[in-house]
């Protein structure tokens, strides 16, 4: 993992003690809360329905046990004793008092973390494949480069004031796990075909009100031209991305409307003026981070472990769990190892603070200190013995986090929705709950196969709804919170945005509505058709049929 | 409104002139890149110090052929969201060479100070004294920086390597 020199050290505290005094000066009244928005922007504080909401940053998704150790301690001194993980690696604390914040922020600097730039126009926290490292497909570790990224993105003096905000996702494996084609900027290492790595650089995805599949700008970018190519977007979008409308201020409307061709020239054309000026990264640096993301200390095991086996051949449970919920690890003898945050009735995405410490304590018995936060709103043990399995599998049951759905039908994810959100027409995390009590058995669940369930409480698109193979979008209708469904999404490799289905169904009808669309998936899938499969074989047509005929 | 240049407040012996006005004789004059454009001649032919006023969607590139004439280009920002002053300005300074004075004009606060000073400004047209005041602790609130821009500022990558060089 990476770790803090005294650069990054005196940069953290030095942003808190900023915050503070600002916090001081609103507390004091000398700020307005209207002259406080843009301070508190700046460091992840919302004001929400009920309450500001902080979100803290999880760069590229890492975590060691220390820091998921803090995060459980701020969730039980600072706010109601839970934590919101997001769709972007970050986590979000629903109830701290302002007071508390510059606290709170100085308690994250500690364990070398930080809320900088998780909210306003500005490059916000990079988010990178949450297998990174540990994956069995991947060409190069991606944070090392997203670690490049966030601290050339961090306080950047040109970009701070963009059109819109800015998301950067990069992944370094063949599956893509972090959804870059969703991103204002994807990142994608790639080999060329004389052995050499760089990145294809995909621009202009996104989802909110007008969703978009990026396009790629560049199919290989050499390493050493990462800042410079990154410098060179930016300036292109921010000197000639829209200003005049809110929702049509994002990189994917300006690359909608100048054309991908004429937009990548203008990127190309400002590259020429920045490529190997004093924007690239300085001889060394790249290997000082490098060398932060070498593998850990492995043993040497045997990759075949037949007491994995013996195990689950007695307990169908643990079986259940093997098959659903672990990844294969590059290294022999090691698994992935998923903990869902999607148990029966629980809201997607949740953790208490006993969890987080729990999770903190298993990661240091079981995956050499080291945790993942998923874009899908899951954790991860990355490093997990084979033969160490089944005793992580049963501490992990107690703790509710033990459920064996990792990219089945209840793994939602939801945005916080009504619930929470200032901005939402309809509440996302009751549909999901109920999702997950509708489908409670754990055959059912697995005969589905992979069925992803996306929830957003509006058009914003926050639960990725555009990308479920079966998406929920809430709408207000006349005062009523309504639900329309998408079907045919993918963030992945294949990426789509689903198709709106027919008319939305009411809080009441859109659960059934749901098991209406897996029971046709059943009734006319092929025999080991996925649901997405199906969707794309068949078209809308059969759920159509079965979801509006008989009404 | 408070004028700051290099760091503390001074007088503005500028003289904003509108598109339709006469300009004064022997002073120095900021007008629009319009009346640049249409009057380049004659006020070349002033020989008093001239500044040209860029408005936020006008680009560098409509003076690069001209930096070394003005003596002050002035960037404005219309509202602190509207950031595209930033580029102007570091394409004046890094790109075209600009050396005389970059001024930031309309919607300029202290929490752009630092932003600003780094894109190569030094000369700031605030909207009272207590903004003014906040400048020094402005620019002194970090001490680290992570890009390299053309302030003269070493970023933490160059520091690192600077170091490892001498060990």
């Amino acid at each position: 993992m990476y770790r803090y020199d005294e650069f990054d050290h005196a940069f953290v505290a030095q942003r808190v003690e900023q915050f503070r005094e600002q916090a001081a000066r609103r507390l004091a009244g000398t700020l307005s809360e209207d002259e406080f928005k843009p301070h508190r922007l700046m460091n992840g504080l919302y004001l929400q329905l009920h309450a500001y909401m902080l979100r803290v940053a999880i760069p590229y998704g890492t975590l060691s046990s220390r820091q998921m150790r803090k995060l459980a301690h701020i969730a039980r001194a600072y706010d109601r004793g839970y934590g919101h993980f997001t769709t972007r690696q970050n986590i979000q604390y629903n109830w701290p008092a302002l007071k508390d914040v510059p606290d709170i922020l100085a308690e994250l600097a500690a364990v070398e973390m930080h809320a900088i730039q998780t909210s306003g126009n500005c490059i916000r926290n990079i988010t990178a494949d949450p297998f990174a490292g540990v994956a069995a497909d991947e060409i190069e570790d991606p944070r090392i480069y997203a670690e490049i990224i966030r601290q050339w993105s961090s306080l950047h003096p040109e970009f701070s004031f963009l059109p819109r905000k800015f998301k950067i996702a990069v992944t370094g494996a063949a599956e893509d796990r972090a959804a870059i084609a969703f991103h204002d900027i994807g990142l994608q290492l790639v080999r060329a075909e004389d052995g050499e790595v760089g990145f294809a650089v995909l621009v202009g995805g996104g989802q909110g009100r007008t969703p978009m599949i990026a396009k790629t700008i560049r199919p290989f970018l050499p390493k050493a031209h990462l800042l410079s190519y990154l410098e060179a977007i930016l300036r292109v979008y921010n000197l000639l991305g829209r200003r005049d409308n809110l929702f049509k201020a994002r990189i994917k409307i300006l690359v909608h409307e100048v054309g991908t061709e004429a937009f990548t020239d203008m990127v190309e054309e400002e590259w020429a003026q920045l490529k190997g000026g004093p924007v690239e990264l300085p001889d060394g640096e790249l290997e000082r981070i490098l060398a932060y993301f070498r593998p850990p200390a492995y043993e040497r095991l045997e990759a075949v472990t037949p007491a994995v086996d013996v195990q689950a051949r007695a307990d169908p449970a643990f079986a259940a769990w093997v098959r659903a919920n672990l990844v294969a690890h590059k290294q022999p003898g090691y698994a992935i190892v998923n903990l869902s945050l999607k148990a029966e009735g629980e809201p997607p995405g949740d953790a208490t603070d006993a969890q987080m410490d729990a999770i903190a304590d298993l990661a240091d018995r079981y995956s050499l200190g080291e945790i993942r936060v998923t874009h899908e709103q899951n954790l991860v043990l990355p490093n997990v013995k084979a033969g160490d399995l089944y005793e992580l599998w049963q501490a992990l049951r107690p703790l509710g986090l033990a459920t064996a759905n990792i990219g089945h039908v209840t793994d939602i994810i939801a945005c916080p929705g009504l619930d929470y959100c200032s901005l939402a027409n309809a509440r996302s995390i009751p549909i999901a709950q109920a999702i997950t009590r509708r489908f409670n058995d754990l055959a059912r669940i697995h005969d589905l196969a992979e069925l992803k369930i996306k929830i957003s409480g509006c058009i914003n698109a926050c639960g990725h709804h555009h990308v479920g193979h079966i998406g929920i979008l809430g709408v207000d209708k006349k005062g009523e919170e309504f639900y329309q469904i998408t079907l045919g999404g993918d963030a992945t490799r294949t990426a789509a945005i689903g198709s709106i289905v027919g008319p939305a169904f009411s809080s009441d009808q859109v659960v059934d509505a749901v098991e209406t669309v897996v029971n046709t998936y059943v009734d006319v899938r092929a025999p080991g058709e996925r649901f997405l499969d199906t969707y794309r074989r068949l078209g809308p047509a059969p759920f159509k049929e079965s979801l509006y005929a008989a009404h | 409104m408070p004028l700051i240049r290099n760091g503390v407040i001074a007088d503005d012996d500028w003289i904003v002139a509108a598109d339709d006005a006469a300009l004064p004789d022997g002073q120095p004059v900021i007008v629009s890149l319009a009346r640049w454009r249409a009057e380049r001649a004659d006020l070349l032919g002033r020989n008093t110090p001239l500044g040209v006023r860029l408005e936020s969607n006008e680009s560098a590139a409509a003076l690069a052929d001209d930096v070394g004439r003005l003596a002050l280009i002035a960037i404005a920002f219309p509202t602190f969201r509207d950031g595209r002053g930033f580029s102007t300005a570091r394409l004046l300074r890094e790109r075209y060479g600009f050396s005389g004075e970059l001024r930031a004009v309309g919607n300029v606060f202290r929490d752009q100070f630092l932003f600003m000073h780094r894109c190569g400004f030094d000369a700031y047209e605030v909207a009272d004294a207590a903004e003014a005041e906040a400048f020094a602790a402005a620019l002194a609130s970090f001490s680290v920086f992570y890009q390299s821009t053309g302030d003269g500022r070493t970023s933490a990558a160059t520091l690192r390597r600077l170091r490892r060089a001498a060990e």
